[in-house]
């Protein structure tokens, strides 16, 4: 952990190979194709707006995010990469001031279009939020839930199935299982963090977005999320914003960098600089914001 | 002494060592007064409560002085019992029903029988055609159904009927206990000085025992006009009708709209201007809300309120529907305002984790923000209903009977209720009706305390559930 964080810190340049990381995805990094080159990924972003009111909260984003990988979306504070994130499962509609144009493609049909319902699109999209948000209800109920209100029509026992197996996946069944009816406040952080991947994985989403998920947890809860995240990306595509550079170093395959730009009337508007595979963007970022940035000059 | 320059500045701006504790001391003095005032003003709140309950408590119970027209003893030895070791109680039930029927007409004896029967082998003041006659009408009175009269309750009918008490003074408690002679000078003063108005009896008659107003005995019995007898049975059923259907249409109504208000509504001029006017609504007075249910509920909507549009029969709009309804109005602004203010404290991130699993809004309100809110929202709607048990103003707009001895038998029937009752009592001028208006008090308060503390075992379980 520790290594990693530091060799990842501040020079990026000569970067070794990150040890915890094990050697084969970093071989399958340097095989993937640019984004322009990969083909449509799971969800598209064609030159994407974000208004709150008539403030312009983000212009312009266009972005390919890739079947199983990890995104990280990544830039200072108020530069929209929160609110892009929510707007790719229309999350954004619950501020009714809010408005996306543009176009955000989920495999190729765009969710934003007339007759879509985002009930639907948060179901196969799902959510992990910065601050550990379980129901006040027990572990079980809070998985349980998730997978009742969408219609699960199998039987107690698969219910009990279901339950176990999204908090296998979540690395939370070992630690949970003997206490399944007690309250999921009654978890520490970082379980709470967990029980919440958990839940979203009870859906059977295929993406999960994850917004600043370890922001409020410590150093070793955060480690369990990445290591988790890291397994999850086998039958999940995950897309997370972090404000921590080590953080989408260690565990995205592509990194996005965001900015903030002020506009003539002292609007804040954010823009997309680069988006490239993760060890390309920290070690040679085609930018100069973006080196700036990585290499702590600004933000 | 050289002084380097971040201490100069802390001499400029801050005062020296010994204003400082001067000022220090005064500070401290000065925090000391605030919470001794404070303190007095929770006393005087307190010494203010208990001042009320005390004078209720005081005229519910105390010594009286009765004038018995028939003594008991005068009856027992007229009946040939021996009134030195026999008393009324030691009587069995054949002799009570014939000590009663030696002093009561007929009349009245037939329509106590006609209430309940005395004996369920025979009858005492009907002839057996005529009973079977009137039982066989379209509308047969109470008796016929068979239950028959305990012999406590002919006991009651002797002391009633044939003893006939006459309370012509009463006393508080603390005077009941602390001077006794004090009370009972008095009452003779009285016979003294106003010998009229005791006619035929003098002082010799008189008896004093000790009463206790607030009694089981007066919350089972009908209102009357004999202050000896009268209850508050009546007005407590009322008053109990009159909270369920409060309770039925403030509250999914109340709560609903708050739910839309809070859940929702989209913050457009519309949704505001109906915002703005129920925070209103809630300080509108009580008065008011009654003069809306006799134009509205009691006139216009009279057919549905009186039951005449079911079939049922009260011949006008003044009934518990309505008076229920009116204080339904009168209690949804609150329960609206208190449910809204208890789902608005429901963290967000519960609603967008709901929404974030794909969960529909209704889903995500129903599951996850209404259980959290409940507890919330049962306390704001138990105040509420509480002012509205307490509430007189309108009933008496719409349309309360002062003085009703028929239990209410459904949303249709003419009531009373026991704020009603109280004020009408306590509005005579002889003064047991004062000690009775107080014991209807202390039932009303008992029946407050009940509701609430059933609402605050109900909102400890939810609570509970929920950690």
């Amino acid at each position: 952990m520790n290594d990693t964080t530091e060799t990842l810190s501040v020079d990026t340049a000569d970067m070794p190979p990150d040890p915890t990381l094990t050697a084969a995805p970093t071989a399958m990094k340097n095989a993937r194709e640019t984004p322009e080159e990969a083909g449509p990924g799971v969800i598209e972003t064609k030159n994407m707006d974000v208004f709150y009111g008539d403030f312009k909260a983000v212009a312009d984003v266009s972005m390919n995010f890739a079947f199983n990988e990890i995104s990280a979306l990544i830039g200072p504070s108020g530069c929209g990469k929160s609110t892009v994130l929510r707007s790719l499962n229309r999350m954004n509609d619950l501020i009714p001031t809010a408005r996306t144009d543009g176009e955000v493609l989920y495999h190729g049909a765009n969710i934003y279009a007339p007759g879509v319902d985002p009930v639907e699109i948060r179901r196969r999209i799902g959510m992990v939020f910065q601050k550990p948000n379980p129901f006040p209800k027990s572990i079980f109920d809070n998985i349980a839930w998730g997978a009742k209100i969408n219609g699960f029509k199998g039987s107690k026992a698969d219910m009990k199935d279901l339950v176990e197996g999204a908090l296998r996946q979540a690395a939370l069944w070992d630690e949970v299982k003997d206490k399944l009816n007690e309250s999921g406040l009654s978890l520490s952080g970082g379980q709470q963090q967990r029980l919440c991947i958990a839940r979203a994985v009870a859906t059977q989403p295929d993406v999960i977005l994850m917004d600043e998920p370890c922001s409020a947890l410590d150093p070793i809860a955060t480690l369990r999320i990445e290591e988790l995240m890291l397994e999850l990306k086998e039958n999940y595509s995950i897309i997370i914003v972090t404000h921590n550079m080590q953080q989408a170093a260690r565990v995205s395959d592509r990194t996005a960098f965001f900015n903030v730009e002020l506009d003539t009337k002292g609007q804040r508007t954010g823009y997309l600089v680069e988006f490239s595979p993760t060890d390309q963007l920290f070690t040679s970022p085609k930018e100069k914001a973006t080196e700036d940035y990585i290499t702590g000059r600004f933000g | 002494m050289t002084t380097t320059a971040p201490e100069k500045q802390t001499r400029d701006y801050f005062p020296t060592e010994d204003e400082y504790q001067k000022l220090l001391g005064r500070r401290t003095r000065f925090g000391h007064t605030v919470r001794l005032t404070l303190l007095l003003m929770l006393t005087i709140a307190v010494v203010g409560l208990g001042i009320l309950l005390y004078t209720i408590i005081d005229d519910s119970f105390g010594l009286v002085a009765v004038i018995n027209e028939n003594e008991p003893e005068d009856i027992l030895a007229a009946y040939g019992y021996d009134p030195a070791t026999t008393t009324l109680n030691d009587l069995n039930k054949e002799q009570l029903v014939e000590v009663l029927a030696g002093s009561v007409s007929s009349g009245v004896g037939r329509r106590l029988e006609r209430d309940q029967r005395f004996f369920e082998d025979r009858l005492v003041f009907e002839t057996q055609e005529k009973w079977d006659e009137v039982c066989a009408s379209d509308d047969p009175p109470a008796g016929c159904d068979g239950g028959v009269r305990s012999k406590g309750n002919v006991v009651d009918l002797v002391q009633e009927r044939v003893i006939r008490p006459d309370i012509v003074a009463a006393s508080g408690l603390t005077g009941s206990i602390l001077n006794p002679d004090r009370f009972k000078e008095k009452v003779q003063q009285d016979f003294v000085d106003n010998p009229d108005n005791y006619e035929p009896f003098t002082y010799e008659d008189v008896r004093y025992t000790w009463r206790a107003w607030f009694s089981w005995k007066f919350i089972t019995s009908p209102a009357s006009d004999r202050p000896e007898i009268a209850g508050v049975r009546t007005a407590v059923l009322g008053s109990i009708w009159l909270v369920i259907i409060t309770v039925l249409f403030a509250v999914p109504v109340g709560v609903g709209a708050a739910i839309y208000l809070e859940e929702f509504a989209r913050p457009n001029r519309i949704n505001d201007l109906i915002q703005t006017n129920i925070n209103n609504l809630a300080g509108v007075p009580s008065i008011i809300y009654g003069m809306l249910g006799l134009a509205v509920l009691v006139r216009i909507l009279e057919p549905i309120t009186s039951g005449s549009l079911f079939g049922e029969g009260a011949p006008n709009g003044r009934t518990i529907l309505s008076a229920g309804l009116t204080l339904g109005l009168l209690t949804l602004p609150v329960v609206i305002i208190s449910s809204q203010e208890a789902i608005r404290a429901v963290p967000n991130s519960l609603r967008q984790a709901g929404m974030g699993l794909g969960a529909t809004k209704w889903q995500t309100v129903r599951s996850q923000v209404l259980p959290v809110a409940i507890p919330g929202i049962l306390t704001g709607t138990i105040l509420a209903v509480a002012r509205a048990i307490g509430e007189t103003a309108p009933l008496i707009l719409v349309g309360a009977a002062g003085f009703i001895t028929v239990s209410p038998s459904g949303p249709f029937s003419q009531f009373t209720a026991l704020p009603i009752q109280i004020f009408q009592w306590t509005s005579l001028p002889q003064e047991e009706w004062r000690h009775l208006a107080a014991a209807a008090s202390l039932v009303l308060l008992v029946l407050l305390l009940t509701l609430n503390a059933a609402a605050v075992l109900l909102r400890n379980r939810y609570s509970r559930r929920l950690t």
